[in-house]
């Protein structure tokens, strides 16, 4: 064993600056939550009630803790709203991205792949906040006069899809899973893309010799050996989409309390929750709301957690990691 | 008969795909680019914003010193840890490292903000601050930079260091002079990367920077500072038109930075050296 020198070290020791911020991360949060943890308990996932409670009258005692009066922080409905919405962009992302890195990758004669990939992959570093803004000027206004109407006239016989129960103004569950899936699909369809570039030649030319067309060989052959790439790829996207903040502050209608019960319907996400509850959080003399706003985020953090892991896992397993 | 059907109807799916996706894309570039160009003005970039309407210079300033003071913070020790990683990284705290390390790019960054604003903001007190706002952009760039900088300087061959090895270069030579210098441009694309990922980055900053309609006035702590994103996120849902358009100003401004890192960064790969 060589010695480590103390220009070793001393980089060991910058590097370590990285774990470091992580733990310092999780400590504090946890900490800083820890009265509302204890407080909340199990009500805190299970009931939909978000109530800061009397901030004028006298706090109360509780469990040994001082609360305001009638105070109940209930977040199953972001849950829900986190979840659901990013399942509906996954639903909406998946197709298209497969489309999509299936016509860059087999379809575009190479010297156009170049331009078209790096058109997909730019988006990739379109700001959220810019996302948002297409959202509340083009996409909004028209889920409210074409798209949602023109659901309402196919589907509309089933409530969940009929724009006439929500407010229709466009804001909403569908608008806010149109935006995810938008920012979502080019990181599934580029890691798709790198994928099938990297299918052997000689896996094709076996397709292509037993008779098999092109779009055969590429959907029975091709996309097959890529699987796990692919799902790697859209768990990764899921874990974008279930922190992602400000697109969906700005197009999820903001709902407060309730479950969406259309697909038109005003929904708040974990994120998006934290950010827009931070001032009258503030108002909270107990401190209550502000250290229960710490405890969504240690939720929300424990969830992306698990679901990047996993996306790593598989995207390992299959030895395909796209560099840069 | 039938299977070419298939596969020709297959084609055309795919091709819609693209479409799909491509059609929202454009027309998000083009509606920011064309709104937010015809409300560009000299006194766009003289004057600061009053609140709804006035001018983007305090923005503007804003946000190139909040994204600059984290890249001081950042590129020390997201270098640094990268040349860990690659030179003396192939044990098991390497490997700890790296796990953690994406772990971090991982979180939400409006976790990340939060933990800031429990922190600095109100631990520490220092309030709405541009010292506040850099370390989190910083925190959220490291990991970047660390991993981007390791891919770069592992493709350096093991030749290049033998050599310098073997003429009796010392280790910090070897990683300055030799690795780092060779691996320059893989360097400096991470760090165009982690500008562009903090020039566009809101939520954490809504958090911890706060929001100031003027020019900074060069205090770290205790003074909240504006900037772009912030702009772009509060002034579309202004009811007036005049809100609107800096809103679009502002958002092409983020892209157009967004789009010349990008470019920036296909010229340094490109060149050769």
């Amino acid at each position: 064993m060589k010695r480590s020198s103390p220009f070793r070290l001393g980089l060991a020791a910058i590097a370590l600056v990285i774990p470091a911020a992580l733990v310092l991360i999780v400590v504090f949060l946890i900490q800083y939550a820890w009265p509302a943890i204890f407080y909340n308990g199990i009500r805190f996932v299970g009931t939909i009630d978000w109530n800061l409670g009397n901030l004028y009258a006298n706090p109360v005692i509780r469990h040994g803790v001082e609360v305001p009066l009638n105070a109940n922080y209930g977040i199953l409905a972001f849950i829900v709203g986190t979840l659901f919405s990013s399942f509906l962009a996954i639903l909406f992302a998946l197709p298209v991205a497969v489309g999509t890195a299936i016509f860059l990758a087999e379809a575009v004669p190479a010297r156009f792949r170049g331009a078209l990939s790096m058109l997909v992959e730019l988006v990739a570093v379109v700001p959220s906040v810019v996302f948002g803004l297409w959202g509340i000027y083009v996409l909004a206004p028209l889920i409210a006069h074409y798209i949602g109407p023109g659901i309402t006239a196919i589907l509309g016989f089933i409530p969940f899809f009929d724009i006439h129960r929500s407010t229709g103004s466009g804001f909403g569950l569908l608008a806010a899973a149109i935006v995810l899936a938008l920012m979502i699909t080019p990181i599934i369809a580029t890691t798709l893309y790198d994928a099938l570039l990297q299918v052997p030649r000689e896996l094709r030319e076996s397709a292509m010799a037993l008779g098999a067309t092109r779009f055969e060989m590429v959907i029975k052959t091709a996309l097959p050996t890529v699987r796990v790439t692919l799902i790697g790829g859209v768990v990764l996207g899921l874990g974008r989409a279930l922190g992602e903040t400000m697109a969906v502050l700005m197009v999820s209608g903001g709902a407060l309390n309730y479950l969406p019960d259309t697909i038109f319907t005003p929904i708040t996400t974990m994120a998006a929750f934290i950010l827009s509850q931070l001032d009258s959080a503030f108002q909270d003399p107990t401190g209550m709301a502000v250290k229960s706003l710490a405890e969504i985020a240690i939720v929300l953090f424990i969830i992306t957690l698990a679901v990047n892991a996993a996306a790593r896992l598989l995207v390992r397993g299959a030895g395909l990691v796209r560099n840069v | 008969m039938r299977r070419r059907l298939v596969s020709r109807i297959g084609w055309v799916l795919c091709s819609c795909a693209f479409l799909l996706i491509a059609v929202p894309l454009l027309d998000l570039v083009l509606t920011v680019a064309i709104k937010g160009a015809s409300a560009f003005s000299v006194k766009l970039f003289t004057t600061s914003s009053n609140g709804v309407t006035g001018g983007l210079l305090g923005a503007i300033v804003g946000t190139t010193v909040l994204s600059l003071g984290a890249l001081i913070f950042a590129v020390p020790v997201g270098v640094g840890a990268g040349l860990y990683l690659s030179e003396y990284g192939h044990n098991r705290l390497g490997a700890v490292i790296r796990f953690l390390s994406d772990t971090l790019t991982g979180i939400p960054s409006i976790v990340l903000g939060y933990f800031s604003y429990i922190t600095m903001v109100i631990g520490l007190g220092w309030k709405f601050s541009v010292l506040a706002g850099s370390i989190t952009l910083a925190i959220m760039i490291v990991p970047y930079l660390a991993r981007i900088t390791e891919l770069s300087l592992q493709r350096v061959p093991v030749a290049m260091r033998e050599a310098a090895y073997a003429l009796g270069a010392k280790e910090r030579t070897v990683a300055f002079r030799i690795v780092l210098a060779a691996g320059r441009p893989g360097v400096i694309t991470g760090v165009l990367l982690s500008l562009a990922i903090s020039v566009g980055e809101t939520a954490p900053l809504i958090q911890t920077a706060g929001w100031s309609n003027y020019l900074w006035t060069g205090k770290l702590t205790h003074e909240p500072i504006g900037y772009l994103t912030y702009v772009i996120w509060t002034f579309i849902n202004q009811p007036n038109a005049q809100s609107h358009a800096l809103a679009f100003a502002a958002a092409f401004l983020v892209m157009l930075f967004v789009l010349a890192i990008n470019i920036g960064v296909r010229i340094v790969l490109r060149r050769p050296h």
